[in-house]
């Protein structure tokens, strides 16, 4: 357990190393590219030096991860402000808009892939499957889109922003986040269905469940005590992977929906070359997943014992 | 889904039978409704992407500003855009950009990643260990977020696009090669082909690869799907092809503000063509992996 909370921590700095690395890849230098071309070479001096980017490379990466170790992630260039002021409020929106996908997404794609598994073959099992293939791999924007004009436009159902009113409740807020979720929910219910389905086809198929259903358990009993329960331990590591693909999807919904979560402030600071913003932004996005990914396999282990006292390595 | 997808090659089956069972498996792959439709929606857009061009009814290009606008009649069936251009013309036209760049990144990612996940597999050890950690990281990211990060840095354009994709899906081809190369790392033709002292890459590449490449095939066929989806993703949020290439992400990107006001038809058959697009390559994929798998 402690060699797989290492290992996370190695993988946490090389992504550190990578997301530097990226964003620096500039020719030139920060002050020249945010001034442009025309500039006066010594405004681009003094504002290179103002922004410590005259400094060398390894320099400038052990301050930026100096700081983000002390809890300082920088200073925006577009605001000329910390970075950690806009990225607060940004991942708070960005957790209460994926906090709404997980509620819907996890139920209904768990409760799909077990009732395909319970229906293998059958009419039930192939429309879920074919649903789900089909749903996933269709980019967000294109049915958060065509969700706007059917909901939003032709019915008039939900609103077409994601951004209540300033001082709107609880219930308010959930209301307009339903439509944005919707598209994240489409891709994402194929990923669990699947991994439902065959953990809960792999569950029935076993031994264990032969001999429950030889010693006289009734049906129902048989598929709440011994086959949910060990089919649904694979169906946590997805959720938990899933969250890197829900934030990238983030960014475009984020974008259509006008909302201000942290996948259209890694876009904004994209377009406006802000890159102390954009690199915090990126490496909170991979943190999370790495965490998210961590807690999943300690919580997998914790709850299988073959894994809990066998051995821990990935 | 991936990783449902790959057959695992049985322990001591001998090299050949993994052809038989290939060749057999694409006999099986012809027979699989779902693999059949696929290929007629992509050998569709592909004839759209080569001859589309030339055979559409108005220039794609061709501005008329006093027809913007116009719902779907029987001249511009499917409508005109913000500039009067005819938008059925540019949806046949707008296959031509995505499936050039979304099969070369796929075509990046396969080689990047077969030759990470053989090395990875054949030398294991501590290689294995410090190029799998490489892996988690770049794993960790989501490929639109590593885009934009690599093309703020160094400028938007189709190569960029190209080699971040391409970068960003080998590790997960990499993962797919690795686990069949230690499949067959232990089997006996290898043992005899290091006791004759081949050289390591002649192994790698002339002995292990071609018994590995089923597995391959079906994840790069994936990894096209999720290439269509990044490139077309990428090209929406203006990173991606640029204008006025008559690109699908591109126009729903420059027409959705105009949803709104009603004039639907500028952004709907420009996404039923993504959608079309990837549900078509991702049919494929399904029925390459289940007809391999059985």
């Amino acid at each position: 357990m402690l060699k797989r909370i290492a290992l996370s921590l190695v993988t946490l700095w090389l992504l550190s190393v990578l997301v530097f690395a990226g964003g620096r890849m500039l020719p030139g230098d920060v002050g020249r590219a945010m001034l442009g071309p025309f500039a006066d070479q010594q405004a681009v001096d003094l504002l290179n030096k103002e922004l410590g980017t005259d400094q060398p490379l390894v320099v400038q990466y052990g301050q930026w991860i100096g700081g983000i170790l002390q809890g300082d992630l920088g200073r925006s260039y577009a605001y000329r402000a910390p970075v950690s002021q806009f990225l607060g409020t940004a991942a708070l929106n960005s957790a209460k808009l994926a906090g709404v996908v997980f509620l819907i997404v996890v139920p209904l794609g768990i409760a799909g892939g077990v009732i395909a598994a319970l229906n293998r073959g059958r009419l039930p099992d192939r429309l879920i499957t074919i649903t789900g293939v089909t749903a996933t791999v269709v980019p967000e924007f294109v049915s958060g889109i065509v969700l706007i004009l059917i909901f939003g436009v032709w019915l008039r159902w939900l609103p077409i922003s994601a951004t209540w009113p300033s001082g709107a409740g609880f219930f308010t807020q959930i209301y307009h986040l339903i439509l944005p979720a919707i598209p994240l929910v489409l891709v994402l219910f194929g990923y669990i269905a699947r991994m439902a389905r065959a953990g809960t086809i792999e569950a029935l198929d076993s031994e264990y469940t032969r001999t429950a259903i030889l010693k006289g358990l009734t049906y129902p009993q048989v598929i709440w005590r011994h086959v949910l329960r060990n089919a649904l331990l694979p169906t946590i590591s997805v959720v938990a992977t899933q969250t890197v693909y829900l934030i990238g999807g983030l960014v475009v919904i984020e974008i259509i929906f006008r909302y201000q979560g942290i996948g259209s402030l890694i876009y904004t600071a994209a377009n406006k070359k802000d890159f102390p913003m954009l690199q915090a932004g990126v490496l909170v996005v991979g943190a999370l997943f790495m965490i998210a990914t961590t807690i999943a396999d300690l919580l997998q282990a914790s709850l299988n014992p073959r894994i809990r006292f066998g051995s821990t390595t990935s | 889904m991936s990783e449902a997808a790959i057959p695992t090659p049985a322990a001591g089956d001998l090299p050949p039978s993994a052809w038989r069972d290939f060749r057999h498996g694409l006999k099986r792959v012809m027979k699989s409704g779902a693999f059949l439709i696929g290929f007629v929606i992509v050998g569709f857009w592909i004839f759209c992407a080569i001859f589309g061009p030339s055979i559409v009814p108005h220039d794609p290009f061709a501005d008329d500003m006093l027809n913007s606008l116009m719902p779907p009649d029987s001249v511009h069936w499917f409508g005109t855009d913000q500039l009067g251009r005819d938008v059925f013309s540019r949806v046949i036209a707008g296959a031509r950009d995505i499936l050039t760049v979304a099969p070369l990144a796929t075509l990046i990612s396969t080689v990047l990643g077969t030759a990470l996940g053989l090395t990875m597999g054949y030398f294991g050890g501590w290689v294995d260990e410090i190029l799998s950690r490489l892996v988690d990281a770049v794993l960790a990211l989501p490929t639109v977020i590593v885009a934009l990060l690599a093309l703020t840095a160094l400028g938007t354009s189709i190569v960029t696009v190209l080699f971040v994709i391409g970068f960003s899906y080998a590790p997960i081809i990499a993962r797919t090669v690795r686990a069949a190369v230690l499949a067959e790392r232990n089997l006996d033709y290898v043992a005899a082909a290091e006791l004759r002292r081949e050289n390591r890459l002649y192994i790698m590449f002339v002995e292990i690869l071609p018994n590995v490449l089923p597995p391959i095939l079906v994840e790069s066929t994936v990894r096209l799907g999720y290439s269509i989806f990044t490139v077309a993703t990428l090209s929406f949020i203006g990173f991606g092809i640029q204008p006025p290439s008559p690109d699908w992400g591109l126009s729903i990107s420059s027409n959705y503000g105009l949803i709104a006001g009603g004039y639907w038809w500028t952004v709907l058959f420009d996404g039923l063509a993504i959608a079309s697009l990837v549900i078509g390559v991702n049919l494929m994929a399904d029925g390459i992996a289940s007809a391999l798998d059985d």
